[in-house]
């Protein structure tokens, strides 16, 4: 939904259309995107038109790929790092 | 860089390692061995402090050549022993505050005697602080948390 967005601006029939959902699944997605900011949508006469929000499509998208790089890179380090040290003894009370 | 606004996210990461699941876990829970793959591995300076129990605290603050101030501000909210835990964190870059999250961490043992570490990182991301260059990712992963939130949504709904 986001995705043809991104081409432009669009009425609900329209995203609808390609979409393998029920006219109301598509409303509710709507309303989830329109309450994160991603889209803004106006309605002129019966035609609601939505539009993508690119600025919070960026900040979204930002933040999300920032994150899950920093957390990807660590992950990566974790593996190096137990690839090098595979027999650090295990922490054991003394018995 | 300047108003107010929240951002909501959850993204899932998966990795599999050639170790054991309890070797893999000591990674996490000793505070000498995750600052060795955690902290910063260049010319950054970081102070690290970790108390992996439930209630326990981990802080991190990462001082970059360039001057920024890093600092990553976790609580250990739920721990099973060798298979899991959750942790709520905030990061603040300087003085302000970047996000707050939750990120659940589970280790699955593999046949193979690997393990299969699944991440999920829930989280608000606030007033715009990204960054240049995390905007160079493509929209692809957006798209899939989109999809994956959506369906989320939906099946709540």
């Amino acid at each position: 939904m986001v995705e043809r967005l991104t081409r432009g601006p669009a009425s609900v029939s329209e995203l609808a259309r390609p979409l393998a959902m029920s006219m109301p699944a598509v409303v509710q997605h709507l309303h989830v995107l329109e309450h994160s900011g991603l889209v803004r949508s106006e309605k002129v006469g019966r035609v609601r038109t939505c539009t993508v929000q690119p600025a919070a499509l960026r900040a979204a998208e930002g933040w999300i790929a920032e994150r899950r790089t920093a957390w990807e890179e660590s992950l990566d380090r974790l593996g190096e790092y137990l690839a090098e040290h595979p027999d650090e003894p295990p922490k054991r009370s003394k018995q | 860089m300047s108003g107010r606004s929240t951002n909501h996210a959850t993204f899932v990461i998966e990795r599999t390692y050639d170790a054991a699941p309890a070797r893999v876990w000591r990674a996490w829970a000793d505070p000498a061995e995750k600052l060795r793959w955690f902290g910063p591995q260049g010319p950054a300076k970081a102070e690290h402090e970790l108390e992996f129990r439930v209630g326990g605290l981990e802080r991190m603050t990462v001082q970059t050549p360039n001057g920024a101030r890093y600092t990553f501000a976790a609580r250990y909210q739920d721990i099973v022993e060798g298979e899991r835990f959750i942790h709520t964190y905030e990061m603040h870059l300087d003085d302000a505050r970047i996000s707050v999250s939750v990120a659940t961490v589970e280790l699955e043992a593999t046949a193979g005697g690997g393990t299969k570490l699944t991440m999920t990182e829930q989280g608000v991301f606030l007033d715009d602080l990204d960054t240049p260059a995390a905007r160079e990712h493509g929209t692809g992963e957006l798209l899939d948390t989109l999809a994956a939130h959506l369906q989320d949504a939906g099946d709540r709904g």
